[in-house]
């Protein structure tokens, strides 16, 4: 593989990881709290965190666009930050791959902590454990399906992202360059060779990553269980 | 002779309509002149243009995997050439509809000079460019920055579209500060419809011809032969010219 397709692997692994890692720390208060709330909200919580899955990447990434650009609200409070804008950036590509992936990380989460029920948590209570005790000595470890498939579901759907890379990335080398961007280089310039190598790649990785999910962790598919 | 067909044409498409359909396949650049075209054809002729816009490398891959586009309007002459050469059209119907110019712009007022000095000033971040493998537009860029001397310093600005249509996406939107995108996506009438800009002289880049042809597919609809025929014609000749382009 020359230099380029290197970089772009090495870049695109690098999105992946910190994207699975954020997304952790963030799907789980959010699906815990999905999971466990009585409140009026949930509805419209569940329904903003599902939105990636059915729109368009381009329509995201056009919001996105204009959102993180000078004049939008999320430009505007970066640049009063001294941080300047994030298209074009790899902590750009980052926050966009979050909101992209997250309900491929939440879902999961939030499915395999309402199978716990409710017993479980009521046992650890009359044991005297508080409930950050019980979240994590208890909710935790049986939900542990939930998190190997929202973080290879998360790593895996960031991998393959394409739409929204697309227009926020501006195409950089070792910036925002990924592999799917680069095949659709590749094909654009009709160097199909080139293409094969990495979307051939593309598909034996996914491949493997989904039979690592079904093998598994076959009830947890998905985020949904039969 | 080009008045005279231009009186007749739509008295002969008129006499041979039924009115058909043509699927045409229309390079990003060309998007604004040839929805405006597409509509006076169909008042003239009946015929009506179905558009699809994008970049001329996706067109071709999917010409070449069996798109049923029956029209190529492509932003280069090379494509058309090459789906000639592997029998992906009907000979002999390639001919130049526009000739780009290319134009350094920015959103805002009075940011781009107009001799381009601002490219050697440098206080920008954000450069926009189509991706030069790909986009002639972004070819004609590289190879004007490169005869300006000036390639080597604001290649680590350069942000990239993958067609022509995001390059200025991109500077519209401020997310770069300026681009070079199409004349014809900026101005309308002889002017600028918004920010500034720098039209770059033709002399900087080999011209940008861009080619149209009936695709295989297209070869016994007539339609197809009524819309190139149109495109020489002197109503659409003048509205190519009001964006901008040269013929």
């Amino acid at each position: 593989m020359a230099a380029a397709e290197l970089a772009a692997v090495w870049l695109t692994l690098k999105l992946a990881g910190i994207v699975t890692a954020l997304l952790l720390v963030i799907g789980t208060p959010i699906a815990w709290w999905l999971a466990r709330t009585r409140s009026r909200l949930k509805g419209v919580i569940g329904a903003v965190v599902a939105l990636p899955l059915v729109l368009p990447p381009t329509v995201l990434g056009f919001y996105l666009l204009v959102a993180m650009g000078p004049n939008g609200p999320i430009g505007g409070l970066t640049q009063s930050l001294g941080l300047g804008t994030l298209p074009f950036t790899f902590a750009g590509l980052v926050i966009a791959s979050v909101f992209y992936s997250l309900p491929f990380v939440v879902q999961p989460l939030q499915n395999a902590f309402e199978a716990i029920g409710e017993r479980p948590l009521e046992v650890a209570a009359t044991l005297r454990a508080s409930p950050w005790d019980t979240f994590w000595s208890v909710a935790v470890p049986l939900a542990r399906p939930g998190f190997i498939s929202g973080a290879i579901l998360g790593f895996a759907h960031t991998v393959g992202e394409f739409g929204v890379v697309l227009m926020i990335g501006g195409n950089i080398p070792e910036k925002t360059r990924v592999v799917s961007v680069l095949i659709y280089d590749h094909v654009e310039a009709m160097e199909y060779t080139q293409a094969h190598v990495l979307a051939g790649g593309m598909v034996a990785f996914s491949f493997v990553v989904l039979l690592a999910l079904y093998t598994f962790n076959p009830q947890h598919l998905g985020g949904r269980r039969g | 002779m080009k008045r005279f067909s231009l009186l007749l044409a739509p008295l002969l498409f008129a006499a041979s309509a039924h009115a058909g359909e043509v699927s045409v396949a229309v390079a990003a650049n060309f998007t604004a002149p040839m929805q405006k075209i597409a509509a006076e054809f169909e008042k003239d002729t009946g015929h009506k243009a179905q558009l699809a816009f994008g970049a001329t490398g996706k067109f071709y891959a999917q010409i070449a995997n069996g798109a049923p586009f029956e029209v190529l309007l492509a932003a280069d002459d090379e494509t058309p050439a090459r789906l000639e050469r592997e029998q992906l059209a009907a000979p002999g119907t390639r001919f130049t509809y526009a000739i780009g110019r290319l134009v350094l712009w920015s959103a805002r007022d009075g940011y781009v000079d107009g001799r381009g000095e601002v490219l050697k000033k440098a206080d920008f971040k954000h450069l926009a460019v189509a991706n030069p493998k790909t986009a002639p537009y972004g070819a004609a860029a590289v190879e004007a920055l490169q005869k300006l001397g000036l390639l080597e310093t604001v290649q680590l600005r350069f942000v990239q579209g993958e067609n022509i249509a995001q390059t200025y996406q991109f500077v519209a939107t401020g997310n770069a500060e300026l681009g070079f995108v199409a004349l014809s996506q900026v101005h309308k009438d002889g002017k600028l419809t918004a920010g500034s800009g720098w039209v770059v002289p033709a002399s900087l880049h080999a011209p940008i011809r861009q080619d149209a042809l009936t695709l295989a597919r297209g070869r016994h609809n007539p339609a197809a032969g009524a819309l190139l025929a149109y495109l020489k014609g002197d109503k659409a000749r003048s509205i190519i010219k009001s964006f901008g382009y040269e013929l």
